[in-house]
């Protein structure tokens, strides 16, 4: 291929959904997702642990899936509907997840917290953790330096079966 | 990351006629992202396959399944056919990475993984397969997790899939598509050994895409144990892990697959290690002859020896569980 000119790295208009809201946006090629909410649009509750998928302290929900947004493209989410932890409570209602970890104390210093909740969230979604040895093995990609983990597994243990499935707006997923 | 420009076809023959030795194409990312915040792939271009309709799993004729390269690596192991008729696979892709990973990731990256060989990830030190001819450190230095079969003196690295060895026991078929028209590769020739050539994980051509994995009719082959061991209980890639499954006449085994990860450059089929068990009963002493054919030609390197009583102990437990239909996970 020609080699690249400046106007090819120009932003990339980009529209989708974030936390209930219509949003177009300009990101360049190589802009994360994690980075695009960190750094473009101020939404710091997802974290950049590692930055290279194997902590899970980024995990956002897109289209009701729990992924990596450190290893996610944000250009490669337009037209998504994407969640976070900012987007998952109902104005002071807060979602039953993180009630459950309030109430279980499920945290110690709470970086990690934000992506554990939703990648808890993204598990109610996929409706396949019926015993707490799958509660264990499926919340493996959210590490915890505190060690808050019987904490943790407690919380989501009581909050899968009052956490809502995700419905995309205006269709299934 | 370097910067680099970004298209997205909705066509496969645009896809393919936008690729070339300084563009990749990307799905879900999980690696080839990983491998470009550290510098070691740097493509000028971005081809994103997102777009592309292969997000479909089919009943072929045959009575197998046509895979879809984009379907989910998550969506794959949790598909009802799957569940069904090839529990090996789905036991190997939930064995991988996390269910985030496993949310993004496709079927055709899967294949596409490379190593996670520590000096392959450091760019401050030589490695064949990222700098060919700079030499390669793992031989002589920290090589625990480095392979035991079919390496060679420039590459010492191990195949990272779990879902691959799977796909080695089932018998798959890549479905690939490049300028030059479309093609099918047997699962076996798909990847390669190291030779002198370890910048070369595959048989693929810049310009060839993976449209789809067929599984041929299941037969006794899918409803296979898949055994994992690593160093924690989840999410941590093999040290040995072993696809096994027997097909019985009563007590006597009338054939069987047998596939090892984690101990060559790719997914490690043995046939005659297979050829042993043919005829033989259901026994301890059978499938530590079938271990010892495999293992017969393995090579420790100074930290690995470790590797070759654990493979014979896995392949033994492996094929006693696919002996009683079990679930060795």
């Amino acid at each position: 291929m020609s080699s690249p000119t400046s106007q090819d790295f120009a932003g990339h208009a980009i529209s989708l959904t974030l936390n209930g809201q219509a949003r177009q946006l300009t990101v360049q090629p190589w802009t994360t997702l994690l980075d695009l909410l960190r750094d473009q649009l101020d939404l710091v509750g997802s974290k950049k642990g590692c930055d290279h998928g194997q902590c899970g302290a980024c995990t956002v929900l897109r289209d009701g899936k729990r992924i990596n947004s450190c290893l996610t493209l944000a250009i490669m989410c337009n037209g998504a509907e994407l969640t976070t932890i900012e987007g998952l409570a109902d104005g002071d209602q807060l979602h039953p997840m993180q009630q459950a970890f309030i109430k279980h104390d499920a945290f110690q210093c709470g970086y990690c917290t934000p992506g554990q909740i939703c990648s808890a969230v993204g598990l109610a979604n996929e409706g396949r953790a019926n015993s707490t040895a799958e509660i264990k093995e499926l919340m493996s990609g959210n590490l915890c330096r505190c060690g808050a983990y019987s904490n943790i597994v407690a919380a989501v243990e009581e909050a899968l079966p009052h956490t809502p499935q995700f419905e995309k707006a205006g269709g299934s997923r | 990351m370097n910067p680099f420009t970004y298209s997205r076809p909705s066509s496969v023959g645009e896809a393919v006629n936008l690729s070339g030795a300084a563009t990749r194409f990307i799905a879900g990312g999980t690696n080839l992202l990983d491998l470009m915040k550290e510098n070691i792939t740097r493509p000028e271009h971005l081809i994103d396959i997102t777009g592309l309709p292969l997000n479909e799993v089919t009943e072929t004729p045959e009575g197998g399944l046509m895979i879809g390269a984009l379907v989910s690596n998550a969506d794959l192991a949790w598909h009802p056919l799957i569940e069904e008729r090839y529990p090996l696979l789905s036991q190997a892709i939930l064995a991988g990475a996390s269910p985030q990973l496993r949310n993004m990731a496709s079927t055709g990256g899967n294949l596409l993984q490379r190593t996670r060989c520590y000096y392959f990830y450091d760019s401050t030190v030589p490695c064949n397969k990222r700098d060919p001819g700079s030499g390669c450190p793992a031989r002589d230095g920290l090589n625990r997790i480095h392979a035991i079969l079919g390496a060679s003196d420039e590459c010492v690295a191990t195949h990272p899939s779990d879902m691959c060895v799977a796909l080695a026991a089932l018998e798959a078929v890549v479905h690939v598509e490049g300028r030059a028209g479309s093609r099918r590769i047997e699962f076996a020739d798909f990847h390669r050994l190291p030779g002198d050539s370890p910048q070369r994980d595959n048989q693929l051509a810049d310009d060839e895409l993976i449209t789809a994995v067929e599984l041929p009719a299941p037969g006794f082959a899918g409803q296979g144990t898949y055994l994992k061991i690593r160093d924690r209980a989840s999410y941590a890639f093999a040290l040995i892990s072993v696809a096994a499954s027997l097909e019985l006449d009563g007590d006597v085994i009338r054939s069987a697959r047998l596939a090892l990860g984690g101990v060559a450059h790719k997914p490690w089929r043995d046939k005659a290690a297979e050829h042993v068990l043919i005829g033989k009963p259901v026994s301890r002493d059978s499938f530590a002859a079938a271990a010892d054919a495999l293992l017969a030609d393995a090579e420790p390197l100074e930290h690995n020896a470790f590797k070759v009583k654990l493979a014979r102990r896995a392949i033994i437990r492996a094929l006693s569980d696919a002996a009683v239909g079990g679930n060795a996970r």
